[in-house]
C-alpha cells in the first residue's frame, strides 16, 4: 500500500513540470554532446581519414612505441605511489586528530589549484642548474631533470588529490565501529585493514585509480617542461602528439590521441561495469 | 566458560576532561552486571576500557586471575556488542558470524558448524545469506550478538545494545537476551541508560554519575536503599522535597518526614519519596493536600496532589484505595519510607519538583 501512493505522486509531479524537465534534460544532453562527444568523434574521424593503414604505420614506429612505453611506466608508477600514500593520508586525515590537520587537508588540494606548467617550473627550480638539489644530485651522478625521474615526480604531484578525495568521504561515512568490532573479534590491524577497511573503500579506491590513470595519461604541461622533449628519449605519448602536430604529422597525432582517449574511457567503463555487477550480485543474494 | 571481571581504580582522562574517575567493581562469574547512568556518565568508556578499545589513564582490569590491563584488544577475547550493531556491511550474515573464527584460522568444518549453531541460537538461520542492510534493527542486533559469541568469549560486553531500537522490539529483545543468558551463563556487562532494562536484566546494578560509581548492588538494593541522592532520583521515579534537618527529621515547611538521623542538625536536606509510597486517607495522617488531577495508569491511579507550600506531590494509588476521592478533594497524604540525603545549600532542583514521573519504574530518564 505504501508503494502505490508515492509512485502516483511522482507521476503527478512529473506531468506538472514536464516541459521544464524536458528543457533541462535537453540542455544537459547538448552540453555533454557538444563538449565531450563531438571532439572525440572528431579525433576518430581525423585519425582514420587517411585510411586504416595509418594506424598500423603509426604504431609500428619506434618513437611512437617508446612514447607509449614511457607513458605506461609513468602512469604505473603514479598509480602505485598515489594509491599507497593516498590510503595513508586519507586514513590519517579521517581517523586522527592532530595539530595541522586542517593545513594538510588544504595542501592536498594544491595540485588542483596549480597550473601544471607552474608545477613543472617548480621542479626545474628544485632540480635544474643552480637549483636546491642540483649539486647534491650532480655529485652522485643522478639525472633527474630532462629524464624519467622528474617526469614521474611531477605526474605524481599532479595526481595526488584524486585518490585522497575519493577515499576521505567514504572513510568518514563508514566510521570506526566496524574496525573496532573486527579487533574485538580478534583480527590484527592488518586483518582488520584487509578484511574490513579495504572492502568498504574498494570502489572509492578504484575510482581514485581510474581518475589518476586518466589524468596521468593525459598530463602534458608539467611533463613537457621537465622532459626537455628529447625525441625518442623523454617523449611521452602526449608530448609525441604535441611535437607531431608541430611537424604537421596530423594523422599520426590523431591516432596516438585516439588510443589515449580510448584507454581512459576503457578504464572508467570497466570499473563502472564491475561495480554494477557486484551490486547486482549482492542484491540477488 | 564464564569468568568474573574485576576493575580497580579505573580512570580515564581525555585531555583535561575526566570521563571516568576511580571506578572499581566486580562482576560475578556468570552474572549480568548493568552499568547504569545518564549519557556522559562514563559508563561506555568503562566498557571500552575493559574491551581494550580505550587505554585507561590509571587502574587495573582482571578477567578471573588474569590481568588484562596491558593486553591488546585481540588478546582479551571479549565479545563486544555495539549500539549501532557495527556489522560488516559487505559480508553476509553467515560471514559476519564466521569472522571471529576466520581470523583465528579455525578449520572450515568446525567454523561452519559453529556458525550454524549460533544462527540457530539467535533464530537467524534462514537469513544466513542476507546482507546487513536487508535486515531490521532487531535482526541486526541478534546477528551482532551471534558474531560476538562465536569465538566463545569469556565475557560479553554490551554497549547500549537496544538503544537504537524502538520500544516494542527493545522489550522483546530484552526478554530474549534474558533467556539466552540463562542458557549460556556467560559473564555479561550491560551498559544502559534505561533503568527499567537494568533492573529487569541485571543481577547487579552499578549506578554511574559524572564518571564515578554512585552505588553498586542488587536491583532491589539500588531501588529500595539508594546510597546517594543521585541514585534515589535516577533509579525509579521519586518525589523530591527540599527542607532542612531538625531532630532527625526533614522539615518541609508545614510538615516533616523521618529518616534523617544520619544527617547533621540544621543541614539542608532532600527527602525522596516514591509515588507508590504515598498513601492517601480521609483520616488525619501526614500532610494535608488537594488532589489536582487524577490519571489512570491501568490498575493504578496517578494523583497530582498540591501541598500547602505549593509543591506538587505525585502518588500512585490502586483504584480501590481511592475511596471515592475526586479531583479537587482535600485529603491527607502519608509519606512512607522517605529517604533523606544531605544536599548542597543551593537546591539541585526546585523545591517540590518531581524527578520523573509515569509508570513505575519510568522509561528513559530525560537526556
Amino acid at each position: 500500500m505504501t508503494v502505490v501512493a508515492p509512485a502516483r505522486e511522482r507521476d503527478a509531479r512529473r506531468g506538472g513540470a514536464g516541459l521544464g524537465r524536458g528543457v533541462l534534460a535537453a540542455i544537459a544532453i547538448a552540453y555533454v554532446a557538444i563538449l565531450l562527444l563531438l571532439p572525440l568523434i572528431g579525433i576518430v574521424w581525423r585519425a582514420f581519414q587517411p585510411g586504416m593503414s595509418i594506424v598500423g604505420e603509426t604504431l609500428s614506429r619506434p618513437e611512437v612505441r617508446h612514447a607509449f612505453l614511457l607513458t605506461g611506466i609513468i602512469t604505473a608508477t603514479t598509480i602505485v605511489v598515489t594509491t599507497a600514500f593516498g590510503l595513508v593520508v586519507a586514513w590519517v586525515l579521517v581517523r586522527q586528530r592532530f595539530w595541522g590537520r586542517a593545513l594538510v587537508n588544504a595542501v592536498v588540494d594544491l595540485p588542483f589549484a596549480l597550473s601544471p606548467v607552474t608545477v613543472g617550473l617548480a621542479a626545474v627550480l628544485l632540480f635544474g642548474t643552480g637549483g636546491w638539489f642540483a649539486d647534491f644530485l650532480a655529485a652522485r651522478g643522478i639525472q633527474v631533470l630532462f629524464a624519467l625521474p622528474s617526469m614521474m615526480l611531477v605526474t605524481i604531484f599532479i595526481c595526488i588529490p584524486f585518490t585522497i578525495r575519493e577515499l576521505v568521504p567514504v572513510l568518514e561515512e563508514f566510521g570506526l565501529e566496524e574496525e573496532d568490532a573486527a579487533r574485538t573479534l580478534g583480527a590484527s590491524i592488518w586483518q582488520t585493514f584487509r578484511h574490513v577497511t579495504v572492502p568498504n573503500i574498494r570502489w572509492a579506491l578504484l575510482y581514485g585509480i581510474a581518475l589518476t590513470t586518466a589524468r596521468s595519461i593525459g598530463e602534458i604541461g608539467a611533463v613537457l617542461i621537465v622532459s626537455g622533449t628529447i625525441a625518442g628519449l623523454t617523449e611521452t605519448a602526449t608530448i609525441y602528439i604535441f611535437t607531431a602536430l608541430e611537424e604537421r604529422l596530423v594523422a599520426r597525432a590523431h591516432v596516438v590521441a585516439l588510443i589515449l582517449a580510448l584507454t581512459s574511457i576503457c578504464v572508467l567503463v570497466t570499473i563502472e561495469w564491475l561495480h554494477r555487477r557486484t551490486e547486482e550480485a549482492r542484491s540477488n543474494a | 566458560m564464564s569468568t568474573p571481571i574485576r576493575v580497580e581504580g579505573l580512570t580515564k582522562r581525555f585531555g583535561s576532561f575526566e570521563a571516568v574517575r576511580d571506578v572499581s567493581f566486580m562482576a560475578a562469574s556468570g552474572s549480568i552486571t548493568a552499568l547504569l547512568g545518564p549519557s556522559g556518565s562514563g559508563k561506555s568508556t568503562v566498557l571500552r576500557m575493559i574491551a581494550g578499545l580505550e587505554r585507561p589513564t590509571a587502574g587495573r582490569i582482571w578477567l578471573g586471575e588474569e590481568e588484562l590491563t596491558a593486553k591488546s584488544v585481540q588478546e582479551r577475547a571479549v565479545g563486544f556488542v555495539f549500539q549501532h550493531y557495527a556489522l560488516f556491511r559487505h559480508m553476509s550474515v553467515a560471514e559476519n558470524v564466521a569472522f571471529g573464527l576466520r581470523v583465528r584460522k579455525e578449520e572450515r568444518a568446525s567454523r561452519d558448524a559453529r556458525v550454524a549453531e549460533l544462527l540457530d541460537l539467535v533464530q537467524m538461520t534462514k537469513f544466513a545469506r542476507r546482507y546487513p542492510d536487508q535486515l531490521s534493527g532487531g535482526q541486526r542486533q541478534r546477528v551482532a550478538l551471534a558474531r560476538a559469541l562465536a569465538p566463545r568469549p569469556q565475557v560479553l560486553l554490551l554497549d547500549e545494545p537496544f538503544g537504537a531500537l524502538d520500544a516494542k522490539v527493545r522489550q522483546d529483545l530484552r526478554r530474549w537476551l534474558d533467556e539466552l543468558h540463562r542458557e549460556l551463563g556467560v559473564t555479561s556487562l550491560l551498559v544502559t541508560h534505561d533503568q527499567e532494562e537494568a533492573l529487569e536484566l541485571a543481577n547487579q546494578v552499578v549506578v554511574m554519575h559524572e564518571g564515578r560509581v554512585e552505588q553498586a548492588g542488587s536491583p532491589a538494593e539500588v531501588y529500595e536503599q539508594p546510597a546517594t541522592a543521585f541514585v534515589a532520583g535516577f533509579v525509579g521515579s521519586a518525589n523530591v522535597l527540599h527542607g532542612w534537618v531538625v531532630d532527625g527529621h526533614v522539615h518541609l515547611g508545614t510538615f516533616r518526614v523521618p529518616g534523617a538521623d544520619h544527617l547533621e542538625e540544621g543541614a539542608a536536606a532532600a527527602a525522596f519519596v516514591r509515588p507508590h509510597d504515598v498513601r492517601i486517607s480521609r483520616e488525619e495522617t501526614g500532610v494535608r493536600g488537594t488532589i489536582e488531577r487524577i490519571a489512570t495508569l491501568g490498575w493504578l491511579a496517578r494523583l497530582s496532589i498540591t501541598l500547602p507550600g505549593g509543591e506538587t506531590l505525585v502518588a500512585h494509588v490502586p483504584h480501590e484505595e481511592l475511596d471515592g476521592a475526586a479531583e479537587g478533594d482535600e485529603i491527607w497524604a502519608d509519606l512512607r519510607s522517605p529517604k533523606a540525603f544531605g544536599i548542597e545549600p543551593a537546591p539541585v532542583e526546585p523545591p517540590g519538583a518531581v524527578a520523573s514521573d509515569g509508570a513505575i519504574p519510568s522509561g528513559a530518564p530525560p537526556m
